[in-house]
């Protein structure tokens, strides 16, 4: 906390979304978040990156309510959401897919995308957004039928994208969507990425991939042992000697 | 033949009410992975329900159409009810905690609620077996020849009873969006949330819905043994248990498969063999089963996901 943040690049405007500031989290004796601060636009990309460990799952898990921050502040939209549960956190308009994508593998492709419009009483409206996941992804169409655990990693991937994407989110939440994935899939699913972000839906992804993530990103969060230790525009960051050398192997 | 016939209607019987109450094994652990040792005493709990029940209608009302109705909307109502509480206080708190915890919990509630109704204080029945009224008067409805096979009304009616139940189960779990969100709920409940579901209202309700198929099937399993007593819930509840074992516990249609070997196997001993003989067979049944296949008959054994 205490150390300044190296900041990186010019970041563009863009109206508040989400605010975190100071997070700190703990498992039992061992802390996690060490006080991340850090911010999403409305409409941005932003890629959190940093080594196996560093605190980015936790991240994405206390922002999302599926942890409770023993410190620290999260505010969405303006409104103070720390604490909230994340079945409260929903309706507010946050989409999670979590690490190892959480599909449920006992119900069926269509079960899964049903589920992510739990909440949604619009059902002419959920049926269309489901079209247009399946626009966005026409191998589902292809097995909706099928259980989810019969899927391949890529599908079950692209499941949990679309799935999430029907809670319609203003904030998209993604723990390493290129996870054990070949690389024309991994392709495939940040080309989509980037055209859901372009319909103004905000991003924060979760990589180990810091190449993939902070090409895609318009900001990036370098984490390091539950501590933000530079931030900076995407490409800066990619440009950064130091980046090079840590996570891109250079 | 018309012996087997007999033992074939007998064992569909019994299994029957055995399957309502590993329904409610096999669904609480299904979304909480919590084998649920309280279940058959909630169940006796209901049983006691409904035998008030009867006794506040007196003799003529509780034999008539709608007293059945009303012991049972009783006694399934206030296992609800007990249900609800029982998850609220004394397994919600536990929820985080290793699940050895929550498993001591239920053998412990298990235990108070088989001897706490052992007392002889106010409404409580006290220790003895009761006599439990005849709500549906035996008739015997179809006879094939010379009394070689006879099939009793209570037989018939808590057979359409459990079955209804079941279906109403089935339609419950895979057609509707709390099925849909419970089933969600016991792969993995905080994924679940993430959806929007109150995953704590889910595991209450699927609570509220186990013990309320106990509450009837005690009373069912009463009716056919024209008792109750404080420690039945022990008795069934294990038998249940055993039943659900056998399917693979945390799958309903294995529950129901289970608990229909089970009545069968049991009627069968004590029709062939001998009845001292039944308990023994029956878990030596669950120790073979479990032999061939670890994870019981429909369920999986579990690998671990890298």
């Amino acid at each position: 906390m205490s150390e300044p943040v190296k900041v990186l690049g010019e970041r563009r405007a863009f109206g508040p979304l989400l605010t975190v500031e100071g997070l700190q989290v703990r498992y039992g004796a061992i802390q996690a978040l060490r006080g991340v601060s850090l911010q999403v636009g409305k409409g941005e990309m932003v890629a959190l990156i940093g080594a196996n460990g560093a605190g980015k799952t936790s991240t994405l898990r206390a922002v999302s309510g599926m942890l409770k921050p023993s410190a620290g502040r999260i505010t969405l939209e303006g409104q103070d959401i720390t604490g909230l549960k994340a079945h409260q956190l929903v309706p507010r308009g946050m989409a999670h897919a979590p690490e190892g994508r959480g599909i449920f593998p006992n119900l069926t492709v269509q079960e899964n995308l049903e589920l992510g419009a739990y909440l949604r009483k619009d059902t002419a409206q959920v049926e269309q957004d489901m079209e247009k996941g399946f626009t966005l992804f026409p191998v589902l169409k292809e097995r909706r039928r099928q259980l989810a655990g019969t899927l391949s990693g890529g599908e079950q991937q692209m499941l949990a994208i679309a799935r999430a994407l029907l809670s319609k989110p203003q904030l998209l939440l993604l723990d390493e969507p290129s996870l054990g994935l070949a690389p024309q899939v991994t392709e495939t699913i940040f080309r989509t990425l980037r055209e859901v972000n372009a319909t103004g839906v905000s991003v924060l992804l979760v990589e180990q991939n810091a190449h993939l993530a902070l090409n895609a990103a318009h900001y990036g969060y370098v984490l390091e042992t539950g501590e933000v230790v530079m931030a900076g525009v995407g490409k800066a960051l990619l440009e950064s000697a130091e980046i090079r050398r840590a996570y891109l192997g250079e | 033949m018309s012996q087997l016939l007999q033992h074939l209607i007998n064992g569909l019987a019994s299994g029957t009410i055995y399957a309502l109450v590993a329904l409610g094994y096999t669904m609480v652990y299904g979304v909480l992975k919590l084998i649920n040792f309280a279940h058959g005493d909630v169940m006796m709990v209901g049983v006691y329900m409904g035998y008030a029940t009867a006794f506040a209608l007196g003799r003529e009302a509780q034999r008539s159409l709608w007293g059945v109705v009303i012991i049972f909307a009783v006694a399934m109502g206030g296992c609800a009810l007990l249900g609800f509480l029982i998850e609220r206080f004394a397994y919600r708190p536990l929820r985080e905690k290793p699940r050895l915890t929550a498993l001591i919990t239920a053998i412990g509630i298990s235990f108070a609620l088989s001897y706490g109704f052992q007392l002889d204080i106010g409404f409580l029945p006290g220790a003895s077996p009761r006599a439990f009224p005849e709500v549906i008067v035996p008739t015997e409805w179809f006879i094939i020849g010379d009394r070689d096979v006879v099939v009793w009304n209570w037989q018939v009616i808590s057979f359409l009873i459990a079955v209804t139940l079941m279906v109403t189960l089935q339609f419950l779990v895979y057609r509707t969006r709390f099925g849909k969100a419970m089933r969600a709920v016991s792969w993995d409940h905080r994924t679940a949330a993430l959806m929007g579901i109150p995953t704590d209202r889910i595991i209450a309700l699927t609570f509220m819905l186990s013990s309320a198929l106990a509450a009837g099937a005690g009373l069912l399993y009463a009716i056919k043994d024209t008792s109750v007593s404080p420690l039945m819930g022990l008795y069934v509840g294990l038998k249940a248990f055993v039943a659900a074992v056998i399917g693979g516990i945390g799958n309903v249609p294995g529950a129901v498969v289970g608990a229909l070997l089970l009545g069968l196997v049991e009627e069968f001993v004590v029709g062939y063999a001998a009845s001292t003989w039944r308990d023994a067979v029956a878990f030596g049944f669950l120790i073979l089963v479990l032999l061939v296949k670890p994870g019981g008959l429909f369920g999986r054994v579990a690998a671990e996901k890298v």
